[in-house]
């Protein structure tokens, strides 16, 4: 072994620990490993008790986000060489509770995206037979709401996010982005259904607009531009409502 | 196997949360420059106020504010309402997210449009002043 | 604990998934459970890039589509099911776009095809290059509206259990707490991708062990076809990463050391200026199929005129011609994983590539609905073999795949459930605790061996590409199943320091490397006695086609010493075996 790194990792075992603990490793300095081939040779060869989710390894499953040296990235995407030769620090991503070891509880997580409803919905008698074939949908129409259809769910956004942290009632950046993607897509109209979560006090109006979601999207989905978006277009309805009452939707 | 009930581990998140990291430093003091912006606009009507208030009240203001304090005061609220500024308009192309056909219109043109609009009315502005 | 459902789906991928919504869709009566050992959205389906084929453009045909499938797969599909697979697939993909899959588009708005290896027309449908993940977002979450659907999230499935004669469900572990439960169905659908983790150097993630696969198996299903293992040609070298084939599709081509376009002499057809705008000419060159694509680079090494590089030796994928505008829109995955995987720009650099594995067409055997020989078990996706990829599967023809046979599956089980009683409560318990003593026997006691999960992992992934790689001999795969042997028995020594409930990943790796020693074992018994070369499977001391005696499925039957292989016959409907010719046609 020629050059070598530390790797600095959290620890926590609910069945034992009461507090968590950082345990330091010595792994190979290989200038083309990402810091999850470090984790990895150390499940494989070092200690087999060290817990964590990764799979895919190319940036697309969204499984193996963690804290680096306390920013929010998928380890599979971040090399060794961008730290070398200083110490890195790993933990679970924050904002979460802690599982085990690197992997945080996404329940949370998971609710609140059943309860944007992420999904097409149509108004009932315009739902099209398939053998009349696909909904025409241009590429500019498409190009509206394509970026955010880019969302891995990772969570580094929760994790970036500071309103989150303090208070979990927060719909957050990726869900609320996911409900925008569906909002701006010319086959849906399921704005209405999801606008009563979406600009409730959880969703939109609890974030201040730190940006760091976007900021560490590995998929620039930008879910901060989303939510201030549905800012407007939720101020432009209540102006709308105050101003013309009779010309509400059915 | 275990001894202890399984539970998971909730992290403290500490007020001093906003220090751990530059953009979030940099978040708090954006935050903080919206005071300075409040207070100043609260000025600037006190400012009108006086006016209404003859030539001699608005005469004695103006020489209040002449002070160095005063001046310094002012000098600090400019940085902050600058900071303030550009800090909102470097966001403005999240909010204002425009498309030609399939391309996004590019977020800087978005933003510098914003900032070709301060300098034009700065200048407007700034001719009024001059001009008196 | 029991916890009952009518049909439970193991795997949340793209296949179990429209399973899924296809009975919550038929029968919103029936309770559904999706089991998985990852969150659904993570599952290996989100990894697929060019496409997916289905016929929708005026020029193109049934017929075609049908037989581009059939010779690409030299002949070994069961020409019923590609016969309904390409008659449903059209309808499929139309539901994923009503579903908001985001199909790019033509600029009239229709959606927009492009050509994949092996098509004589354009048909891949694609959501530029990263079709698969837009498919399995899209998938996962439509079926969060059915609330019919429970999902066991992170739940990892052990063992079929079969009472009465059929399939009643699975044992399972909560990763979370480590307790094994039984998840009782009346009817179960094996939905676990394939296996390429048995093998060094894969395109697969790292979830991709074949525990469904092995779990059949161990339940007295034969897997079928299991020596054909689809190489890709162009993967990234050292970490296996996906290059699309749409890369090629888009007018890429490939380059040996020289910067010569090589393919031309293995048959494959004449290059074409890339300015000619008939460029690229499908069906021939680098539109040819995957596995004669990475034969060729096989023969291209031993003629020395590959590229050496840190890992092992690649040739040249060049797309710069295309231009940054084209690359950017049409494969803008292509380019991320370029520069951060192999640190090029390919819009200004040639990407290093080599062959990789891929894909299974072997797996569970099925018939055309789904169904496998245990009665109330189903499978579908890449861990089954329907047939219709044969001997190599066409490229973009697996995610059409599964979702006409996710669906249609799920809709027969369905049928099965709702014709079958109550599982057996009290013998399911039982069995769980059996299995509930087994897990903790293997793996927990105390004073047990000194082997390690990652050496016998590294063990099985040399032997197997030694042996079960692109080229294979008779001598070779012999080693290897007397190897496999050797590893099972080592596997009872193994050693795990990780001895607690809470998401124990140790012990998932063991559980997930003991899958993937039988269905290694599957592979090796199947290649090594087919002896001919069809498609993937490549014998360099039997070079030829034989159909007079291999025109049929291999059937691996596991028993208590070595896996007892059987033939089934291949079913020929209207297309006679012919050859394959690529490069020739107009």
């Amino acid at each position: 072994m020629a050059e070598t790194m530390k790797l600095e990792i959290f620890r926590y075992h609910p069945e034992k620990d009461n507090e968590p603990t950082f345990q330091t490793y010595e792994v190979p300095f290989l200038e083309d490993w990402v810091i999850l081939d470090a984790i990895n040779y150390i499940k494989d060869e070092i200690d087999g008790t060290l817990s964590y989710r990764w799979s895919c390894q190319m940036g697309v499953c969204g499984s193996c986000g963690m804290m680096i040296n306390g920013v929010p990235k998928l380890s599979c995407a971040v090399f060794l060489k961008d730290y070398y030769p200083d110490k890195i620090r790993v933990e679970p991503l924050t904002g979460f509770p802690v599982e085990r070891d690197l992997i945080f509880q996404m329940d949370d997580f998971m609710t609140k995206l059943t309860e944007i409803q992420p999904y097409i919905i149509r108004n009932k008698d315009e739902e099209k037979p398939l053998d009349e074939g696909e909904y025409l949908q241009t590429p500019a129409e498409l190009a509206r709401f394509k970026p955010y259809s880019m969302c891995i769910n990772c969570m580094l956004c929760y994790a970036a996010c500071p309103v989150y942290a303090l208070d979990s009632t927060f719909i957050g950046p990726a869900a609320i982005a996911l409900g925008q993607r569906y909002n701006m897509d010319s086959r849906d109209h399921g704005r209405d259904a999801r606008q009563e979560l979406i600009a409730s006090h959880e969703g939109i109006w609890e974030c201040t607009f730190v940006g760091e979601c976007s900021a560490v999207c590995p998929k620039d989905v930008d879910p901060a531009a989303a939510i201030q978006r549905a800012k407007v277009s939720s101020t432009i309805d209540w102006f709308k409502d105050v101003l013309i009452p009779w010309g509400k939707k059915k | 196997m275990g001894k202890k009930e399984m539970s998971t581990y909730h992290r403290p998140f500490p007020n001093t949360w906003w220090l751990k990291r530059k953009p979030y430093v940099l978040f708090m003091i954006r935050e903080l420059t919206s005071v300075f912006v409040a207070g100043y606009c609260i000025f600037l009507l006190v400012f009108v106020y006086k006016l209404t208030q003859g030539a001699d009240v608005y005469g004695n203001f103006i020489d209040a504010l002449k002070s160095p304090s005063s001046v310094a005061l002012h000098f600090i609220a400019l940085a902050f309402v600058l900071y303030h500024t550009i800090t909102w308009f470097n966001l403005t192309p999240k909010i204002l997210v425009l498309y030609k056909g399939e391309e996004r219109i590019p977020q800087g043109l978005v933003a510098g449009m914003f900032y070709a609009g301060w300098v034009v009315v700065s200048v407007i502005v700034a001719l009024f002043v001059l001009g008196m | 604990m029991i916890t009952n459902h009518d049909i439970v789906m193991i795997g949340g991928g793209g296949a179990g998934l429209r399973a899924a919504i296809a009975i919550a869709e038929t029968n919103p009566n029936l309770s559904i459970a999706v089991v998985s050992k990852v969150y659904p959205m993570r599952s290996h389906t989100v990894a697929a890039e060019g496409g997916a084929a289905a016929v929708i453009k005026d020029n193109d045909s049934l017929e075609n589509h049908i037989h581009d499938t059939i010779a690409g797969g030299d002949w070994m599909c069961d020409q019923d099911a590609v016969e309904y697979f390409v008659n449903e697939a059209p309808r499929e993909m139309i539901q994923m776009e009503h579903w908001g899959c985001p199909w790019s588009r033509e600029p009239d708005g229709t959606v927009a095809v492009r050509p994949f290896g092996g098509m004589n027309i354009e048909r891949t449908w694609f959501a530029a290059d990263k079709t698969g993940f837009h498919m399995l977002h899209t998938l996962f979450q439509t079926s969060l509206k059915h609330n019919n659907i429970t999902r066991y999230d992170e739940w990892f499935a052990t063992k079929i259990l079969v009472e009465n004669g059929r399939c009643q469900g699975v044992t399972a572990i909560e990763l979370r707490s480590g307790k094994i439960e039984v998840i009782a169905g009346k009817a179960t659908i094996m939905c676990t991708g394939g296996a390429g983790r048995i093998f060094p150097f894969t395109t697969n993630g790292a979830i991709k062990t074949g525990d469904g696969m092995a779990m059949a198996y161990r339940a007295g299903v034969p897997l079928k076809d299991m020596e054909f293992i689809q190489y890709h040609p162009t993967g990234l070298p050292g970490t296996g990463i996906l290059i699309t084939e749409a890369a090629r599709g888009e007018g890429g081509i490939m380059l040996n050391k020289d910067g010569y376009r090589y393919l031309q002499d293995y048959d494959l057809g004449k290059p074409l200026d890339i300015d000619d705008p008939s460029h690229p000419v499908k069906k021939s060159m680098e539109l040819g199929p995957r596995d004669r694509l990475s034969q060729a680079f096989v023969a291209e090494r031993e003629k020395e005129r590959t590229i050496p590089s840190s890992y092992g030796h690649v040739v040249h994928l060049d797309i710069r011609h295309l231009g940054e505008k084209k690359i950017d829109k049409k494969l803008p995955f292509v380019r991320e994983l370029s520069k951060n995987y192999a640190g090029i720009d390919p819009v200004y650099e040639p990407i290093p590539v080599r062959p990789v594995v891929h894909y299974m067409m072997g797996g569970i055997d099925t018939d055309i609905n789904g169904a496998t020989s245990l009665p109330g078990l189903y499978a579908a996706g890449e861990c089954a073999c329907v047939s219709i990829n044969g001997a190599n599967r066409l490229g973009s023809n697996s995610l059409t795949e599964l979702l006409v046979f996710g669906a249609r599956t799920g809709k027969a089980a369905a049928r099965f459930a709702l014709e079958v009683p109550h599982p057996d409560k009290n013998s399911l318990e039982l069995q769980t605790a059996d299995e509930q003593k087994r897990i903790t026997r293997n793996f927990f006691r105390k004073g047990r061996g000194t082997e390690r999960i990652f050496s016998l992992r590294k063990e099985m992934n040399e032997t197997m590409e030694t042996s079960a790689g692109i080229y294979r001999s008779g001598k070779s795969l012999k080693e290897t199943c007397d190897k496999i042997k050797e590893l099972k028995d080592r596997f009872v020594n193994i050693d795990l320091e990780d001895k607690s409930l809470n998401f124990n990943t140790e012990l998932t790796s063991a559980l997930e490397l003991e899958f993937m020693l039988d269905v290694a074992e599957a592979i090796a018994y199947s290649a090594l006695k087919r002896t001919e070369s069809r498609g993937s499977h490549q014998r360099s001391d039997f070079p030829e086609r034989d159909d007079e005696n291999f025109l049929k499925h291999s059937m691996a039957y596991q028993t208590n010493t070595k896996p007892h292989i059987d033939y089934k016959d291949v079913i020929i409907t209207k297309w006679p075996p012919g050859e394959r010719v690529y490069g020739k046609e107009k």
